[in-house]
């Protein structure tokens, strides 16, 4: 980061440079030693991206070795290993810090007008302890693997597995806690830090989305905390936890780790949806639709959220009484989601929608994520769960949340906040062209896998019957144009840290602080502490072209 | 006003402001330790309904005396933390320093305890994993030595999470010490003795349910 | 700043309360009362923490916030433990299928 250009010319006298978070001081250091919540997110930018490509190239051999019936690229050993080592990496060190701990980091200070979150410090503590997790599991992967599959299920992770589970659930057990104190540090932030006049109900949609975020993160992730030691002790003390041989219970574990990993997806969408409330509202020019309603609606699913986990239990030998409860609860989530998907919806409408890059990402957002929710249904009914349970069914439906739901909102929110981020434009005709190639890639990957699961291929299984091989090629094939989808934007945005356009404080004409302040932002975010007046998303209250004055 | 100056965080417009977040920081921890003790105590509650007779087995082979004792020690020493948190709330440094050291030794005493538990149970064969040899003669239920270990394995991970804890507490509790000694504390800025209170008084709160729950299941 | 500073004869009544509670599910152990002994147990002991959490911890001084923030922290551990035990306590109700039991018997 440190070639960034606008630190090019450093400084000479008679030609006056704005300090900014970027060009305030130099070197390597100043980025390992910042407490600059800004800084902070752009370190884990670049290291969920790195988890990203590796989690990105387990995949590609996944849907290399499927694209034939017969087991021919990797042994069956070996794709245990790659399903297990590409969902650890794309969950625990990609889809959970992504949004919160790059775009919450960068924005939720400047979306409420403080100088840095409640405790700098600790926020870069959290980014050292992802690293050092990050390294745990990453040696694990390159001494040999893990093959568990990504719910580490017990008693095969603790007693019967010989790959390298204890130095992963280490790293996983470290990583929880980088993921604990950033969502620490946003509650008592959202809750300390607020601009004088900014009251909740002024507060952007991805702040309440942050917060809600925020609380799972913190009820949550002590729960996988404590069942990973319970697997690490009964694999190297024999404990007698999980395993039957040693009088436990398996289900125990699954009850445990599904507290935190039922609710952990909502800790990858929630993220999401509050950039696509930002980003509809800005390319609709209007004020959100419901504010209230989306507001409530990203706490209910929080809270909802924990109170469903048995869905992912009905056909392990869970109590049918529980699973019933469990049914219906699971429901329930449906709703505050539909309320999120109406309420966009009913902002489009009547709205002046101009379709840039993020917004196509959001609507590509809004469609996938709908598809993805929906599907949720026919596996929280019991009775077509027992038909779909542990199919491609399953691995379509939550791909469609986290692949087409998630990253879609990460995507949108990158080419959202980039100019505000690196104070540079990226080429729009590539960002919209790389949207569409996202679009086409994702559905063509995993839209035929609802077909296959539905028709009975099991998830991780190497080889499976000929007749599936149409739709796995269809599958592969989507799987490499996605891949294009990600690499094209990857490049040009590399490339307009260099030759990108200036960029202005406002792009996009878009309300919310971080708007009012220059791109990139000064060390401090503002000259001076802003009062709020008014409320989110006031788009309607002055006509679009007279605010070209912000800049 | 200099000196508040020092204490004060750049990223804040006042002490009040700064020691508000901070408590509510340490709250917001305690939450995820409650739900962190709250996986074990799932499990144990799972257990013990399912091996009732092995959980009772089981508590009458620990001391319910030692639990008691060290019950005290660690209700001593959260008055101690207390009493240490009103000295700094008043700005008595002495008194800050004398009443951190007190607790620090309660905490040792009770740590010390536990290894003296520890290793009689290291004598009586009933550590899970390193040398758990079933029972010859049952005290009271004959169970299935299996279940037995099952609740064996629960008070070392139990007590053994709890102890940790305790010694995380030690240790802060050693910084602040020095801290105090060096005089940064003031009846105006001693939000570090405040929350590491707050963390000191969690470990004691799940130590009182443990000592029931773990040692005096069927005592009559 | 003024904080609360609590009296330092509360602290103590708090001390000797919580010594006395120890005392009293103590002895209550070696009475067989069943079932009840286990919720006697409990009861002593959510009132022991209790009182720390309100005196010792100054929660009762505490803003409405903090209520707030330590009453989810128990309402989530209550969600966990009720709704796994709603698991583990239900599984015997259901008979099991005619024919599977006799395959389970050697």
């Amino acid at each position: 980061m440190d070639a960034t250009p606008i630190n090019a010319h450093s400084g000479t006298p008679g030609e006056p440079i704005r300090a900014n978070y970027l060009n305030v001081n130099y070197g390597l250091k100043s980025w390992l030693l910042t407490t600059d919540h800004k800084r902070i997110g752009i370190l884990y930018l670049i290291s969920i991206t790195i988890f990203f490509a590796l989690g990105g190239i387990f995949a590609a051999l996944i849907r290399l070795e499927l694209m034939t019936p017969e087991g021919d690229v990797v042994s069956s050993e070996m794709y245990n290993k790659l399903f297990t080592m590409h969902g650890v990496a794309m969950i625990f060190f990609f889809l959970i810090p992504s949004i919160p701990a790059v775009f919450g980091n960068f924005l939720i200070p400047m979306m409420i007008g403080a100088r840095d979150v409640a405790f700098p410090r600790l926020n870069l503590m959290s980014w050292y302890i992802y690293s050092i997790g990050g390294v745990f599991t990453f040696a694990a992967m390159a001494l040999g693997g893990v093959d568990t599959g990504w719910t580490f299920y017990a008693p095969y992770s603790s007693t019967y597995s010989n790959s390298n589970v204890a130095l992963t659930a280490v790293g996983i057990f470290i990583l929880g806690f980088s993921s604990i104190l950033t969502g620490l540090n946003f509650i008592v932030t959202i809750h300390k830090m607020r601009a004088p006049g900014l009251t909740w109900f002024r507060l952007p949609l991805f702040v309440w989305a942050h917060y809600a975020t925020s609380l799972i993160q913190i009820l949550g992730t002590p729960v996988v905390a404590i069942s990973i030691v319970l697997v690490a002790l009964e694999r190297l003390l024999k404990l007698g936890i999980f395993d039957p041989k040693l009088g436990g219970d398996p289900l125990l574990f699954q009850h445990l780790f599904w507290f935190y990993s039922h609710p952990a997806v909502y800790i990858m969408i929630l993220p999401s949806m509050g950039v696509v409330s930002e980003v509809i509202a800005c390319f609709s020019r209007k004020r959100v639709f419901g504010y209230p309603f989306i507001a409530f609606s990203s706490l209910a699913i929080a809270v909802l959220g924990f109170l469903v986990w048995g869905h992912h239990m009905f056909t392990s030998g869970q109590s049918v009484y529980a699973g019933m409860i469990f049914s219906v609860l699971t429901m329930l989530v449906a709703i505050p989601s539909a309320v999120k998907v109406f309420n966009w919806t009913a902002t489009l409408y009547k709205g002046s929608v101009s379709y840039q890059a993020p917004m196509l990402y959001a609507l590509g957002f809004i469609g996938l994520f709908t598809i993805g929710g929906l599907t949720g249904l026919f596996l929280a009914t019991l009775a077509t769960d027992v038909h779909l349970h542990d199919t491609y069914f399953v691995v379509a439906h939550f791909h469609y949340i986290m692949v087409g739901g998630a990253i879609m909102g990460y995507m949108a929110a990158m080419h959202f906040w980039w100019p505000k981020m690196t104070g540079r434009l990226y080429p729009e005709g590539w960002a919209k062209f790389a949207a569409l190639v996202i679009f086409v890639g994702f559905n063509l990957t995993f839209f035929p896998q609802f077909v296959l699961g539905y028709l009975g291929m099991p998830r991780r299984y190497h080889v499976y019957p000929p007749e599936f091989q149409v739709l796995n090629v269809m599958s592969t094939a989507g799987a490499s144009i996605l891949a294009v989808g990600y690499i094209i934007p990857l490049i040009y945005l590399l490339w307009s840290l260099k030759y990108g356009p200036a960029a202005g404080a406002n792009p996009w004409q878009a309300k919310g602080l971080e708007w009012t302040t220059p791109s990139p932002p000064p060390p401090h975010n503002f000259e001076r502490t802003p009062v709020v007046t008014e409320e989110a998303y006031a788009y309607e209250s002055k006509p679009y072209p007279e605010e070209a004055e912000v800049v | 006003m200099s000196e508040t100056h020092s204490v004060l965080a750049h990223q804040f417009d006042d002490l009040e402001q700064q020691f508000e977040a901070s408590t509510l920081g340490m709250w917001a921890f305690l939450i995820t330790e409650v739900l962190f003790f709250g996986g074990l105590f799932t499990g144990y509650a799972v257990y013990r309904s399912q091996y009732p007779l092995a959980f009772a087995e089981g508590s009458l082979h620990l001391d319910y005396r030692i639990g008691a004792i060290n019950t005290a020690v660690l209700i001593c020493s959260s008055l101690t933390m207390a009493l240490a948190v009103r000295s700094a709330q008043l700005g008595r440094r002495r008194s800050l320093i004398g009443f951190l050291l007190l607790t620090m030794l309660l905490g040792s005493v009770f740590l010390g305890i536990k290894v003296f538990e520890y290793s009689h149970k290291y004598h009586e064969h009933l550590i899970p994993g390193i040398n758990f040899v079933p029972p010859h003669e049952f005290i009271r239920y004959h169970v299935d030595p299996q279940q037995l270990y099952v609740f064996l394995s629960f008070y070392f991970a139990m007590t053994g999470m709890h102890a940790l804890h305790m010694i995380i507490g030690v240790s802060v509790l050693a910084v602040l010490v020095v801290l105090a000694w060096r005089g940064r504390f003031s009846s105006e800025y001693y939000n570090p003795v405040e929350v590491a209170g707050l963390y000191w008084h969690f470990v004691d709160i799940v130590w009182i349910f443990l000592f029931p729950l773990l040692y005096l299941i069927s005592r009559s | 700043m003024a904080h609360h500073v609590v009296p330092q004869k509360i602290y103590l009544l708090v001390f000797a309360t919580l010594i006395l509670l120890t005392l009293v599910t103590v002895d209550v152990a070696f009475y067989d009362l069943g079932l009840l002994n286990l919720y006697i147990a409990l009861a002593i002991a959510v009132t022991k923490a209790t009182i720390v959490i309100l005196y010792f911890m100054h929660v009762k001084y505490s803003s409405r916030l903090v209520w707030v923030f330590v009453g989810s922290g128990f309402f989530w551990l209550a969600v966990l433990l009720v709704l796994t035990l709603s698991d583990f306590f239900t599984r015997g109700w259901s008979p099991l299928p005619s024919g599977w039991t006799s395959m389970v018997m050697p």
